[in-house]
């Protein structure tokens, strides 16, 4: 196989598997702040048995998140060496800043966190919930800001150097709030509290069902389905915001998440379809004409650009992008409809009684998990074939030196080490929530030893 | 010498890699030592020692990687994509170390507990050795291309002098782990380590012996300019010094001052790696003129100006809480329920 394709292959494999764990501790990160705020606040010890148990669901998820983000740090110069030289002036500022202001909070507080309950005081122990909670959405900000720039780069000008042409930074805060950061951002910042909320929804439906840590279930699936009835509709808001975005800065990606071929004419939204390359048609499909456009612009008349307004050369792969991107929406819809059911019952006060909800939320937590990386798909897929948007072409990013050999070896390895270290997760995940939390807590304040 | 943007860098790179092999120096050190602990509860002792603080020791690698990208980009593209192999190597035996570290104690099982002791160690043996063969073919040289791109291979990477310099760098983080450990353990533990404390300050002097004597006679660019500027003599003579000290302050039982000369020893042997190179960041073994320096390597000025007002703001930060979080968890390892 080519070298591009394996080195493709090998990004994806690891941002793929990377991409579980970080929205699972950003989501979770803000919840433990509720919970041990409800703590402090009420000095119940249910709180407290709370926090303890997701804290450790907490270090579990980070631990993973970590080991497996160290190669995301180093695989640009491996893999991508042209691509690193091409943009280091400014996709290196951002990984660099991310070090500096996200790495080092969230692991230093987090020892604090998970060691360091009878070293600090109480307060000074939400402190550092607060610190890791913030430490992992600061990391989002910073790897957010890169990756928009190679969907919309801004803020830099091309130089001509010895060692070749390259972007350099002209403006720091435009590459930063470059035209896609914001609502990217809080479409991600709110999946991933969306994706935390599920695990918390999930674990605590299986407890109910159980019979298992009733109060303790109870209270957490109240936090939980509190946090995901928040997140479901900010989805569907920064959702539209990307999409608006998109139509405006990255007309092609557009045109691909709906298969709307004609250069210019009011398009139709699909429900969903098949995309016939050959033909330039969606197949199969249920359309809404001049939904697209009516979205886009509330007129459904208005022409969008469509995929005939761009070479071959210069189009993304059509089907993949709308399929990935039409089964996120459909789950983000799911989602919501199940964030609502719940919350409906909650206020009626059966939800606990509610055996096939229960059931259906022990399984939701892959919902979400699945929709962030479709998502993820669907924009990276869209960008191409450009690495970076309309300036460097993603086989012009490659290393030189690096053979096609190298880079399957290192692909096979990867993959059994992601194998290996996800059964892992699954095994430890599955022994902590059986093991649950600390029974005799849930009665007690404070320092319970357990022998 | 005048301390321009470039120079900076050239030193804040520096910095954050002696901040790396400072603090994951001495994890990855007892990691090494960890099979020689027969027992079980010591062995804990071990991995608790490190367990609050190991991860954040690894994100100064990270950020290291991170501000190398920022600010010499063609340094970060041609060694990580010329290093391949060795690199992703490295990147599997830390991740294999994260996750034994993180699974040895979460079942109680003897096979379980023995399978991650042995990942635990030899992880860690490996990824100081690869760091110590990455960091002597830099002092060495390797062939470049006149585009940058590495002209050399896998094999050409692991030469003699490259594996003299991993090997002594093995036997550095060995020798200031078991130096933490003393910090760390009592009782008849600690009396073992004292033990360890000897054998490794044996281990390291030989290896440092002979590695500086390989470097004079196949990396005698590394000593140019102190030969040009001998007042920078001082630097090697503090390091030997402070090498010196440490089995003259084991003896008198100052452990924590031993430690501190390790640090001092390591600080001023990545001092001298720097003048070394300077301003070289990769030297082109083939033709000079294709070298990597501080120059035609960086990031543009207005790039390094940038990352400076980050840095100016960010490592105050990082250094205080890096300093709390060690003054919280000083004293001896105690074990309980959040314990690995």
């Amino acid at each position: 196989m080519d070298v591009l394709i394996l080195a493709r292959l090998q990004f994806a494999l690891t941002i793929a598997f990377h991409y579980i764990f970080p929205p699972f501790s950003i989501g979770l990160g803000l919840i433990l702040v509720f919970m041990e705020g409800a703590y402090l606040a009420t000095g119940r010890p249910l709180y407290h048995a709370m926090t303890r148990f997701w804290v450790t669901i907490f270090g579990l998820m980070f631990a993973i998140g970590v080991a497996s983000g160290i190669v995301m740090e180093f695989q640009f110069g491996t893999n991508w060496a042209t691509y690193s030289r091409y943009v280091g002036d400014i996709f290196g500022s951002a990984l660099a800043a991310e070090g500096i202001f996200a790495f080092f909070l969230e692991s230093g507080f987090l020892a604090l966190l998970l060691f360091g309950w009878d070293r600090v005081s109480p307060k000074m122990h939400f402190f550092s919930t607060i610190m890791v909670s913030l430490g992992s959405i600061f990391s989002a900000v910073w790897i957010i800001v890169a990756n928009s720039w190679q969907q919309t780069p801004a803020g830099y000008h091309l130089v001509k150097t010895a060692s070749g042409t390259r972007a350099e930074i002209v403006s720091f805060m435009d590459v930063v709030l470059n035209p896609s950061t914001i609502h990217r951002l809080s479409h991600v910042l709110s999946a991933a509290f969306q994706t935390g909320a599920f695990l918390v929804v999930s674990v605590s439906a299986y407890y109910l069902l159980k019979g298992r840590h009733r109060e303790f279930a109870r209270a957490s699936l109240k936090i939980g389905l509190f946090m995901a009835v928040i997140a479901a509709p900010l989805q569907l808001l920064t959702g539209h915001a990307s999409a608006l975005g998109v139509a405006r800065t990255q007309p092609a990606k557009l045109a691909a998440f709906e298969g709307h071929y004609a250069a210019s004419a009011p398009g139709a939204m699909h429900l969903f379809g098949w995309i016939n390359d050959q033909n330039e048609r969606v197949e199969l499909s249920v359309a809404i004409p001049g939904m697209l456009s009516w979205l886009v612009s509330g007129d459904s008349r208005t022409a969008v650009t469509g995929l005939n307004a761009f070479a071959p050369e210069d189009r993304p792969p059509v089907n993949i992008v709308f399929q990935t991107y039409h089964a996120m929406v459909a789950i983000g819809m799911a989602l919501l409809a199940l964030s609502l059911i719940g919350a409906f019952y909650w206020l009626r006060g059966t939800l606990a009684q509610t055996r096939w909800l229960l059931w259906i939320f022990v399984f939701a937590v892959g919902l979400p998990q699945l929709a962030n990386q479709l998502g993820w798909m669907s924009a990276e897929l869209g960008r191409q074939p450009w690495i970076v948007y309309g300036l460097l072409r993603t086989k012009d990013g490659i290393s030189k030196v690096v053979g096609a050999g190298e880079v399957l070896a290192s692909l096979i390895l990867f993959s059994f080490v992601y194998l290996l270290l996800f059964a892992l997760f699954i095994y430890l995940l599955d022994h902590k929530i059986k093991e649950g939390p600390i029974e005799e807590e849930l009665g007690l304040a404070g320092k319970a030893v357990r022998q | 010498m005048s301390l321009d943007l470039n120079t900076i860098w050239f030193i804040l790179v520096g910095v954050l890699l002696t901040g790396y092999a400072l603090l994951d120096g001495f994890d990855l050190g007892i990691g090494a030592l960890h099979l020689l602990a027969r027992k079980d509860e010591e062995r804990r002792i071990m991995l608790n020692a490190i367990g609050p603080v190991w991860d954040g020791n690894e994100v100064w690698l990270v950020t290291g990687g991170g501000a190398l990208f920022a600010a010499f980009p063609h340094v970060y593209a041609t060694v990580f994509s010329g290093f391949y192999l060795a690199l992703m190597l490295l990147l599997v035996m830390l991740i294999f170390r994260a996750v034994a570290i993180e699974f040895r104690s979460k079942q109680p099982m003897l096979w379980w507990r023995r399978t991650w002791d042995i990942s635990f160690s030899v992880t860690s043996v490996a990824s100081s050795l690869l760091l110590g063969i990455a960091l002597g073919n830099i002092a060495l040289g390797v062939p470049l291309r006149p585009d940058f791109e590495f002209a050399g291979s896998f094999l050409g990477l692991l030469n003699p002098y490259a594996i003299l310099v991993g090997v002594t760098t093995v036997s550095l983080f060995m020798m200031h782990g078991a130096i933490y450990l003393l910090l760390k353990s009592e009782g008849d533990f600690h009396e073992k380590v004292r033990v360890w404390v000897r054998g490794t300050i044996i281990f390291f002097s030989i290896c440092y012996t002979v590695a500086s004597m390989a470097t004079l006679l196949f990396a005698p660019h590394m000593v140019a300019t102190i030969k040009a500027h001998p007042i920078l003599f001082v630097v090697s003579l503090l390091n030997t010094l402070a090498i010196s000290n440490i089995p003259r302050e084991i003896y008198h039982g100052r452990d924590f001052r031993a430690f501190l000369s390790s640090c001092a020893a390591m600080v001023a042997l990545m001092t001298l790696f720097g003048i070394g190179m300077f301003p070289d960041i990769v030297v082109a073994s083939n033709n000079p003129a294709n070298s990597l320096t501080i120059y035609n390597a960086a990031s543009s000025h207005e790039t390094l100006s940038i990352m400076l007002v980050i840095a100016i703001i960010g490592v105050p930060l990082v250094l205080t809480y890096t300093a709390s979080i060690y003054w919280v968890f000083r004293g001896k390892v105690k074990l309980d329920r959040f314990s690995y």
